[in-house]
């Protein structure tokens, strides 16, 4: 290990720590200042957490916010109903993109690369544009639809916009390279000697991918299924454009809250909701990744 | 126990001919080894027998059923890999009970097996360890009990000392060779280390390019090696080329520069004029300050490398030829460098190779 010195270590563990502090801590506090206040028509709409009283400094702060959040059921079944989806489509992801990662780390030389470049090819376009293109593809009268009636499969319009179905179909398509990318680093890394004496051993491929690829690539499902889970739990923009009035997702509801209604103090509390309630399965996780780690 | 035949096996990897109509046979509870340099072909030839490649032709034989056909976990083969192939995520105890658990078999007769196997490698206390908390050593161990505890009728080990170091290297050749007279299975090692061969099998095939070149008792591949290749890679050797005479009352073989022909051993039978090759060991070579009677050859001590068990003298012939001489104990005392010497031999301690 090359030695540091004192500053060394200093600028080395400082420089993070300082842009952690400044674009994330600072960012987070902020939000639940405001989660704090209470909304007020002006700039900023919300009131400020200190204020000048009678020549002293008053703290003015409530929780009236969170209330508000604990009593309305709308909430609730928003937290939910964004909890279900990203499970659903985090489980999709799963299901579809192990075997794609297999097929990659199993793939030599300029096949995997290849391989590797589809998979990563969608990020060259816009975000936006590509949850738009499926509007496009979803539509009634869209190029889905029109083909299906036109090989004859179909008598009627399928319904497959603006439901369940688009907005599962979106999470899976925007989120399925975060699966499969871990999923590949934890797939190439396994020995492969390992599964021949498996079956060596005398265990047939299905007990040998159960009994050894499984485990050993754990941390790779764990790291992927958080890297859908979570940004998908606080997702806005595939439930906003391919979602339908009964879909409740808390980004959605959120976004109404901040824009719509021009709440901060409760858009600001259902955020701060949010973090907490992602923070637990981070955490749990993060011990599970350094105590495989360790072993 | 059980016998192996290889029956004309060949492989190819795109142009490249790995192995090339290959056939062996193993005796049972024999202690084989494939030897051969790296890339001879001869983990290729493991790799099928234990279902991990499908040869191009020829079959695989075990106890008289042909099993080319079937998938590795169908074979009454086990394996020691090179690396070991430990379960990382497994402990000790875990790693030899996954061949058993594939069986089926009850638990209790799992944990009697495994603590059986423990036992027999000298790893007993040691079940509850993880892969990555053992020595190079204790893996090795671990993999070896892992790979016998299905009982398989014929065990295959890939370099199985490789990894570890010389010293743990001879003792643990020992050791394998007394587990396997214990257990009695038919052990087929591939090395390239011609001294593990030589020290451990009972057989020994040599591999060149994908062939197999000679197979015999680890002292008739040393002492009788059938080519130019076998007698180069097994030990070290002095080499003499040149072309037939008939002498007085034997064969005799005329070296370009000097000038009196070498005698053959007796019941050499060539043809007169072949271009063959005289091959001396460099233990067989006898050192002398005073010409002694018969053919000796001239020579100057250009270095002494002292082994610990004798040394090894190199030489430089007055036609400016290198060779090698290995004098055991202390007897290299009195040939320091740049000593005159003459260096001669029994005439029946050469092998004469046909080129």
């Amino acid at each position: 290990m090359i030695s540091l010195g004192w500053t060394g270590r200093l600028v080395l563990i400082g420089v993070p720590f300082l842009w952690l502090t400044l674009f994330f801590l600072l960012p987070l506090l902020i939000v639940v200042k405001i989660s704090l206040a209470e909304s007020t028509i002006g700039i900023p709409p919300y009131t400020p957490l200190l204020v000048n009283h009678e020549g002293g400094v008053e703290l003015h702060a409530t929780t009236a916010n969170f209330a508000l959040i604990a009593g309305d059921d709308l909430y609730l079944r928003a937290y939910l109903g964004s909890l279900g989806n990203a499970a659903v489509a985090t489980a999709l992801c799963l299901l579809i993109g192990y075997p794609v990662a297999y097929t990659v780390a199993r793939s030599q030389g300029a096949r995997r690369h290849l391989l590797l470049f589809l998979v990563m090819l969608p990020f060259w376009t816009s975000f936006l544009i590509r949850v738009y293109a499926w509007i496009a593809i979803l539509e009634p009268n869209g190029l889905l639809n029109q083909s299906l009636m036109a090989l004859g499969l179909i008598a009627a319009r399928l319904p497959l916009l603006n439901n369940q179905f688009s907005v599962e179909l979106g999470l899976v398509y925007s989120y399925l390279p975060f699966m499969i990318l871990p999923l590949y680093g934890s797939l190439s890394r396994l020995d492969r000697s390992l599964i021949e004496a498996a079956a060596d051993l005398g265990a047939r491929p299905l007990r040998a991918f159960l009994g050894v690829t499984l485990p050993l690539t754990l941390p790779g499902i764990v790291a992927g299924s958080l890297l859908v889970l979570i940004p998908a739990i606080g997702e806005f923009v595939i439930p906003d454009l391919l979602g339908g009035p009964d879909t409740q997702m808390i980004g959605k509801v959120l976004w109404d809250e901040f824009f719509n209604n021009r709440d901060w103090p409760v858009a600001a509390a259902v955020a701060v909701v949010l973090v907490m309630a992602l923070a637990v399965p981070l955490l749990a996780a993060q011990r599970f990744l350094e105590r495989g780690h360790a072993a | 126990m059980a016998r192996l035949d290889i029956l004309g096996i060949s492989k190819h990897f795109g142009a490249v001919a790995a192995v090339e109509d290959v056939s062996l046979g193993v005796e049972r509870g024999a202690f084989y080894a494939l030897l051969g340099p790296s890339g001879c072909g001869k983990t290729t030839l493991l790799r099928m027998i234990a279902g991990f490649e499908t040869p191009d032709s020829g079959r695989v034989v075990i106890d008289g059923v042909d099993v080319t056909g079937l998938p590795p976990y169908a074979r009454p083969v086990n394996m020691m890999f090179q690396s070991y192939a430990l379960f990382p995520h497994m402990d000790v105890a875990g790693n030899i009970a996954f061949g058993l658990r594939q069986e089926r078999m009850d638990r209790r007769r799992i944990a009697a097996r495994v603590e059986e196997m423990l036992a027999l490698v000298q790893m007993a206390g040691y079940a509850r360890r993880r892969p990555h908390e053992l020595s190079g050593g204790q893996r090795q161990r671990v993999a070896l009990a892992r790979a016998l505890a299905k009982t398989p009728k014929l065990l295959l080990l890939d370099e199985p000392l490789a990894a570890l170091d010389r010293k743990l290297r001879a003792e643990t050749r020992l050791e394998l060779v007394g587990i396997q007279e214990r257990v009695g299975t038919t052990f087929l090692v591939v090395t390239h280390d011609q001294e593990e061969a030589l020290s451990m099998a009972n057989c020994v095939a040599v591999m060149d390019r994908g062939r197999v070149v000679q197979t015999g008792a680890p002292s008739e591949i040393y002492e009788r090696p059938a080519s130019r290749f076998v007698a180069d890679f097994v030990g070290e050797v002095n080499l003499f080329e040149g072309g037939l005479t008939a002498g007085f009352n034997c064969l005799s073989l005329t070296v370009a520069g000097f000038p009196e022909p070498f005698p053959l051993p007796s019941g050499t039978q060539l043809p007169e004029g072949a271009a063959v090759a005289l091959i001396v060991r460099p233990e067989k070579l006898v050192l002398s300050h005073a010409p002694p009677a018969g053919l000796a050859i001239a020579a100057t001590v250009s270095s002494v490398g002292y082994l610990g068990g004798g040394s090894m003298v190199q030489l430089t012939t007055d036609q400016g030829k290198a060779l090698k001489a290995y004098l055991p104990g202390v007897a290299a005392d009195g040939f320091g460098r740049g000593t005159p010497v003459w260096a001669s031999w029994p005439t029946d301690a050469g092998v004469v190779l046909i080129q």
